[in-house]
């Protein structure tokens, strides 16, 4: 107790402490993408021949999926307010809502991977779409496992009603969606404002 | 602060959507020099992604001893020296390593 009188430590329960720790892997996630960022900035020219990111990126599907996965992330912010509600109705419809705002965002990003190798700019065409397949590809399995994340712990949710461990569940997948949004900002910004033209 | 509030996320989504409109559009409808566009782009980027942390992810809310944002400003210098670092020496070995071009 002396100890904790020295430090006042918010991090007192082992909810928090989850809480915390989740954030710390988020921060760790943010390096990782980072190297990818670097490796899109360093490889962008390097087309071999091929075409440029001008060429071939679209601006306005980057717009239409920047929007759509904001919107997702509103949704899922009004969800996790459910929870000091004790609805789980309502947090089920809006984490509902974000799934369908997730899942057209990964399908807008599979049409983009589409459209780009049937024209023959694969991933293995140059050093440019290397790069550019392996920061959107990271990216979009983060979506994925969030919407993983959604089916489950709604599913906990409703089965269990919001016990300790269900809230702290849905709380970390707050934060995560949250941070993949974030992450998205910069890749709409630095790969297709920046790069793409 | 309050963390989580209705009004706090509307913000950071309304905040959200003007900000990447206005990136959007910068781009698209001025005919500028690219630096300086891409610096106005990049500043509307940084702006939203306070937006997100402080709305969104409650960073800078919490009480002493800030643990979360500790952690955030070691990750960012992390990021920094990554990619400026690489940048910087991959820009310096292509203009070493190229051949005159005389």
């Amino acid at each position: 107790m002396k100890e904790s009188e020295h430090f006042p430590d918010p991090h007192h329960d082992v909810s928090a402490n989850t809480v915390f720790g989740f954030w710390v892997y988020l921060m760790t996630d943010c390096i990782l993408f980072a190297t990818l960022f670097a490796a899109y900035a360093v490889l962008k020219d390097g087309t071999f021949g091929g075409p440029s990111a001008k060429e071939i990126l679209i601006l306005r599907d980057a717009l239409w999926m920047t929007l759509v996965l904001a919107a997702s992330a509103f949704t899922c912010g009004i969800a996790s307010l459910q929870i000091a509600q004790n609805n789980v109705k309502k947090l089920a419809f809006w984490y509902g809502a974000t799934f369908l705002l997730g899942f057209i965002f990964i399908g807008m990003v599979g049409d983009d991977f589409d459209r780009l190798i049937e024209l023959g700019n694969g991933w293995q065409a140059n050093a440019f779409l290397t790069s550019y397949f392996t920061l959107m590809g990271t990216h979009a399995l983060h979506i994925a496992f969030g919407l993983l994340f959604m089916i489950v712990f709604v599913a906990q949710a409703i089965r269990w009603g919001f016990t300790p461990m269900v809230v702290r569940r849905l709380h970390c997948l707050k934060i995560f969606w949250f941070f993949s949004y974030l992450i998205w900002i910069f890749m709409f910004t630095i790969v297709y404002l920046i790069g793409a033209t | 602060m309050e963390q989580g509030t209705f009004r706090a996320y509307s913000a950071g989504f309304i905040g959200s959507l003007l900000l990447t409109l206005a990136a959007y559009f910068t781009v698209v409808g001025s005919h500028g020099p690219k630096l300086g566009i891409d610096l106005a782009v990049a500043a509307f980027a940084v702006v939203q992604a306070a937006l997100v942390l402080y709305f969104y992810l409650d960073l800078g809310k919490e009480s002493k001893p800030h643990w979360n944002i500790t952690v955030f400003l070691f990750m960012v210098l992390v990021t920094v020296l990554i990619v400026a670092g690489s940048i910087w020496i991959m820009y310096h070995l292509n203009y070493n390593l190229m051949p005159k071009h005389s």
